[in-house]
């Protein structure tokens, strides 16, 4: 008996011949890991700031989250805007996405948390803010006069820090989540992974710049505990994809033996997750010093994931022989 | 309110792409992007092969995913119809609806908005078919109100066997294919 015969042929244009019809390029992904990245900073500079109000040294307990790391936060979300800017077909309509709430989509709630973003962010910086600040806007020293000492002011900013770093860095996974067409995304656990990718990211940038060996330590503790609930959150994504519908399975394939099977495999897990989990804990049991090697290769991978998941998203689909 | 949706005969059907070069001729789509495309998916075992071809568009979807997902509100299901329509002038160009559409039905066209089949709502409005519908040489396409019990395509819909596009994709298609 001849084999089962079935082909599919479509005139349609599609972006596997017409590359100009590819829906995220390169802004996207960028975006996601830089909007990450942000949420990291604000839940650990958030969280330091929380526990701060408790204890006598809270300048010695993440020095850094409580100083330096919201004007990065600032930074990293300037720059994951005008990623996502880039992208944009139409760019001049752009204010459109504050006339409107759309409560079913995604990424109008993305824009409306992003604009949130920014006032706790710069709350976060006038805590503690630079020199260089107050010199050049004297304007700001009332207010940072007023926040000075008022510890329920650091507690409110740090928990509201937290509440919106959890809210960004969720909805840079649900955003994808939600656009059911592409079966890879399906799934619910894209919104703790990134927020999770993005956690892991910021404590490994804040191990690598810590001044102080006491926060560094900690921060990589901390690291290690993240990316190991990231990779178990990996795992837990293929097995849902793996026993759902053919779509699904098939989509996990992509990463499994797929076209991304070695960049997922190598560049994410291995070199973005586990081989710096063991740099960092030899480097936590002082069995090696520690250097940038490890806080660099989780950024790398954090990079990596965002471009696996939204390429390799945008190549799978329901199949269209039915 | 009516329903409008579309039902295509698979058996007349013969893929000339009428309909393809009608849509590009009355909506002036852009080079290298089409509203309507066909398709052609071939089954069985060698020397019993079954061929069908598809006109294909966007479907209209009762449950639009392309809708939802739009940040702006310039996706919307028109009052009138219920056709999906995308207003350009409220659309940034973010894309979350062409990667939502399970069909690939939208493109960006090159002024920045999405673009898409809009059943010709222009013609509609005037009592007149959509362009791909009034040029089809073998009259394999029929359009008109779902919900209207005595139209013909609610007609075709009750006397042949017919199937939609990726109903489990779960967006309630509006375009039918006889069998």
């Amino acid at each position: 008996m001849s084999p089962a015969f079935s082909e599919f042929v479509s005139t349609a244009h599609s972006p596997a011949t017409d590359p100009h019809l590819h829906v995220w390029g390169w802004e996207i992904p960028v975006y996601l890991f830089l909007g990450g990245f942000t949420a990291g900073i604000m839940v650990l500079s958030g969280w330091a700031l929380w526990k701060g109000r408790k204890n006598p040294r809270p300048h010695t307990t993440f020095a850094l989250a409580s100083s330096g790391l919201f004007l990065l936060g600032l930074a990293t979300i300037s720059l994951g805007m005008l990623a996502l800017f880039l992208d944009l077909g139409h760019k001049a309509y752009v204010w459109r996405l504050y006339l409107t709430v759309e409560p079913w989509s995604p990424m109008s709630w993305g824009a409306w948390i992003l604009l949130l973003v920014y006032p706790v962010l710069a709350a976060g910086v006038l805590l503690d803010p630079p020199k260089a600040l107050l010199r050049y806007v004297p304007a700001l020293r009332p207010v940072v006069g007023w926040m000075d000492g008022r510890p329920a002011v650091r507690h409110t900013v740090g928990f509201v820090s937290i509440v919106t770093g959890v809210a960004l860095g969720i909805y840079t996974g649900i955003l994808l989540s939600a656009l059911g067409a592409r079966p890879l995304w399906s799934s619910g656990l894209l919104g703790p992974l990134f927020l999770v990718s993005g956690l892991s990211t910021a404590a490994a940038f804040a191990h690598w710049a810590s001044p102080e060996p006491e926060e560094r330590v900690q921060l990589a503790w901390l690291d290690n505990l993240f990316l190991t609930i990231e990779l178990g959150t990996i795992g837990l994504l293929l097995i849902g994809l793996l026993t759902s519908t053919e779509a699904h399975a098939e989509a996990a394939r992509l990463l499994l033996g797929g076209p991304y099977t070695a960049v997922f495999w190598v560049g994410v897990v291995f070199m973005g997750i586990l081989l710096p989990l063991v740099i960092q804990s030899l480097a936590v049991t002082h069995r090696i010093i520690h250097t940038p090697i490890a806080p660099i290769l989780v950024m790398l991978g954090g990079l990596a994931l965002r471009f696996v998941i939204v390429s390799a998203g945008q190549l799978s689909h329901w199949p269209r022989l039915s | 309110m009516a329903r409008l949706g579309m039902v295509i005969d698979t058996r007349r059907c013969v893929g000339c792409m009428d309909c393809v070069v009608a849509c590009k001729t009355e909506n002036q789509t852009p080079d290298g992007m089409n509203r309507d495309w066909i398709t052609y998916a071939t089954k069985g075992r060698y020397p019993d092969l079954s061929m069908t071809i598809r006109s294909e568009r966007c479907n209209h979807c009762d449950n639009p995913p392309c809708v939802t997902c739009c940040p702006t509100g310039a996706s919307h299901v028109h009052e009138w119809g219920g056709v999906v329509l995308v207003t350009k002038g409220e659309c940034i160009g973010c894309k979350a609806c062409l990667a939502s559409c399970p069909y690939d039905a939208r493109y960006v066209h090159p002024e920045g908005y999405a673009d898409k089949c809009t059943f010709c709502i222009h013609r509609v409005e005037k009592g007149q078919d959509p362009a791909c519908v009034s040029v089809c040489p073998t009259h394999c396409m029929h359009f008109g109100d779902l919900d209207d019990p005595e139209s013909e395509v609610s007609r075709l819909l009750a006397a042949r066997k017919h199937h939609a596009v990726l109903p489990e994709a779960g967006t309630k298609p509006r375009i039918f294919y006889l069998e």
